[in-house]
């Protein structure tokens, strides 16, 4: 699956399969594109420590897979996030948005698909604007892949003024039981003036082939809204994924994400927020805790587009066994972007000598008032510390143990969706008497 | 209790302790003064189980067991315990999530069933009395932003919980005002018994003034070179610990 010809054919095949499509542009573009970059190698900066060649090299089921999959919706039930009675469940398998498996509580939610948006009189022109955003910010052909074979994506529309009572859990299911499957996810996002939303969102796998999602989602934010998003990614090894999440603040907004990794194949969050509305606010924490030879990667975007926002980004990483990471942080402040206030920390602890990661914080500043800061560390467990505890009776194991949750601990309080909190703190544990430390 | 026989240690190549000898029973207070840099800091870790520090010589029996060849977490299971000259601040970890979860690890050592929720709150409830110690410490992160005094106070507090047989206090009352070394001496004395022991080491005499030692060591260039009883405590304070350097080193030249 690593040649053009491949992926042309599907194209023409996707093409001639639509009597009308909405996306004939777009989607043509990103092919255009696609094929003039192709899939990522390590020359291309952005990709230079994360290798996907071998993902594409495998064979998948098929480009676009089977849109009903018995199994997965069998799945949901035993992949479902904690507190999911009170949440608007969003399903998509196998990367085509699910309505049947879908539950919508909030009648302040407006759900569609991507299709029917586009053709909707009030999402028309939303759609046709903010579509296809990131593709300004991820110019790789990843991106443009997921764009080209847009299919069964989904529109999400939070209404004017409402405080989103219940929140929207997303699960994106791949079944890879009967071969190898290649998903692509795609939503649309539209949070309306002075509206409230918080967001949990997952991955899961099911069956022994291996899956590879190239997810793409975009999102609007508007006057007085706030944000609260949650990436969980706890799946098999046999997982990869590239996740993109692309926050707009086209008004003046509040965002705040927690991206928590704790296991996969070879993992890529791309993280953007474009803060193009002036006093916005963005908090970006993460957390990554991987261990057998799964890898990594979080590129994050913060743009300072206009004057006095405030952003702050929060990475923590604990790495195990073979497991590599990257954290790979851009801040620009564009020059009318005075008093601009963007800070960036990524802090590593490596558990075993094969274990590593590679951080890098790029800050590229057009505008002269501004106050920036970045860091990043990279180090093991503190030996006094591990000695204290173990001077009081506390043994190795349970020394290291305590010492790693209290590492994780200023990002876990920061996911402020309480089932979602005690979730991420059980599989902590569990990860820790696994005794992968 | 405690038995030290020409006991060396290096740390980093360096040779720091160059044959302590020293013993202490049950129901003593034994105190170790000396200049700084003495190796006081030194024999403690040792004692404790640091890691960087290496002992290349002499034998350590600790209620019958060869203390050297015990991990630190074993040496505080069988009843040895280390108040901290520098407590270690742990960002993250829950003064008291720490502390129950050495409470029981070391009863799991002993064979004992852990405490439950009831019975840990209680024993908690009463120690912090002992200790004039409050609640909202306890729920900070380990140490974190603690003051000097509420570091040293926290340590004696852990002491009081995990009710060791062997205390060191190395340091204790440093950086504590008179208030504050009147309380950490106070929790000390009430948990002294004739079952227990106590060794103070410090750089001045005042604390020795709460805590009566029954004999005095002073410790110089990684030896013991004089010992006596609470009276030598007295004599170091008036005349300072020159008068120590200066015999010793004649000795030496001799
Ligand atoms: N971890 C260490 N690395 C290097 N030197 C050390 C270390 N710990 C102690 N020392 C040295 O050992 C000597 C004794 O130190 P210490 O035991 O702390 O003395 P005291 O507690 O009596 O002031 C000093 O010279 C000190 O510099
Ligand atoms: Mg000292």
């Amino acid at each position: 699956m690593n040649n053009l010809e491949y992926y042309k054919e599907r194209f023409d095949r996707l093409k001639s399969a639509k009597t009308v499509d909405r996306f004939a542009d777009i989607r043509q573009n990103a092919f255009n594109d696609f094929s003039k970059t192709g899939i990522p190698t390590s020359k291309n900066e952005e990709w230079k420590y994360t290798r996907i060649g071998n993902i594409f090299n495998k064979e998948y089921r098929s480009l676009i897979p089977d849109v009903v999959s018995a199994a997965a919706e069998e799945a949901l039930s035993s992949v479902r996030l904690p507190g999911y009675e009170q949440a608007n469940e969003l399903v998509f398998v196998n990367g085509f948005f699910n309505q049947p498996l879908s539950t919508i509580r909030s009648s302040d939610l407006v759900i569609l698909s991507l299709e029917e948006a586009a053709v909707a009189d009030e999402y028309r022109e939303f759609v046709k604007k903010n579509l296809g955003h990131s593709h300004h910010y991820l110019k790789d052909g990843i991106n443009a892949l997921n764009t080209a074979f847009m299919q069964g994506g989904l529109f999400i529309h939070v209404k004017k003024g409402y405080a989103v009572e219940h929140p929207v859990y997303i699960y994106n299911i791949s079944d890879a039981g009967a071969g190898n499957i290649f998903c692509q996810p795609r939503s649309l996002m539209h949070v309306a003036e002075n509206s409230q939303l918080q967001m949990a969102e997952t991955y899961v796998t099911i069956g022994g082939s291996d899956s590879f999602t190239n997810q793409v989602m975009e999102v609007v934010i508007e006057k007085d809204a706030v944000v609260e998003y949650y990436k969980i990614q706890n799946d098999a090894a046999n997982a990869s994924l590239v996740s993109t999440t692309h926050f707009r603040q086209t008004g003046k907004s509040y965002i705040h994400t927690v991206t928590i990794s704790l296991n996969g194949g070879i993992v890529r969050n791309n993280l953007n927020i474009i803060m193009e509305s002036e006093r916005s606010e963005a908090h970006l924490y993460g957390l990554y805790f991987h261990g057998g030879t799964s890898h990594i990667d979080n590129h994050t975007i913060v743009d300072n587009v206009k004057p006095n926002c405030f952003s702050n980004e929060l990475y923590k990483g604990i790495l195990n066994e073979d497991s590599t990471g990257v954290f790979n942080g851009k801040i620009y402040v564009r020059q009318d972007a005075q008093k601009t206030n963007a800070y960036q920390s990524n802090k590593n602890i490596l558990l075993s000598d094969n274990a590593s990661v590679n951080t890098k914080p790029q800050l590229e500043i057009f505008a002269d008032d501004v106050k920036c800061s970045h860091g990043c560390t990279v180090g093991q467990l503190d030996e006094e510390a591990m000695f204290y505890l173990q001077s009081r009776g506390i043994s190795e194991s349970t020394a290291r143990s305590l010492l790693v949750r209290a590492f994780a601990e200023d990002i876990l309080e920061h996911i402020k969706l309480d089932p979602i909190h005690k979730y991420i703190e059980k599989l902590i544990v569990k990860r820790l008497k696994k005794g992968t430390t | 209790m405690l038995k030290i026989q020409n006991l060396h240690a290096n740390v980093e190549g360096k040779q720091i302790l160059k044959g302590i000898n020293l013993e202490i029973k049950a129901g003593e207070v034994h105190a170790i003064m000396g200049p700084n840099g003495s190796g006081k800091s030194t024999l403690a870790s040792v004692l404790a189980g640091r890691k960087e520090y290496e002992v290349t010589e002499g034998t350590v029996e600790f209620l019958g067991r060869d203390l050297l060849d015990l991990d630190p977490e074993e040496r505080a299971g069988e009843g040895l315990f280390l108040a901290f000259q520098y407590p270690v601040e742990i960002p993250g970890l829950s003064t008291t999530n720490f502390i129950k979860t050495a409470v029981n690890e070391i009863r799991k050592y002993r064979g004992q069933e852990s405490l439950d929720a009831v019975a840990f709150l209680k024993m908690m409830k009463e120690k912090m009395a002992l200790m004039n110690i409050d609640q909202s410490l306890l729920s900070r992160p380990l140490n974190e932003g603690f003051s000097g005094g509420e570091k040293k106070r926290n340590e004696i507090f852990q002491m009081a919980m995990l009710q060791p047989k062997l205390a060191i206090l190395d340091e204790t009352d440093s950086g504590l005002d008179i208030d504050a070394i009147r309380i950490v001496a106070n929790g000390v004395n009430k948990l002294h018994t004739k079952e227990n022991a106590v060794l103070v080491v410090t750089h001045y005499q005042r604390l020795l003034d709460y805590i009566i030692p029954d004999f005095v060591h002073v410790l110089y260039n990684g030896r013991i070179v004089k010992s006596g009883t609470k009276e030598l405590a007295l004599e170091l304070e008036e005349k300072g610990y020159d008068f120590i350097k200066n015999e010793i080193d004649v000795e030496e030249q001799v």
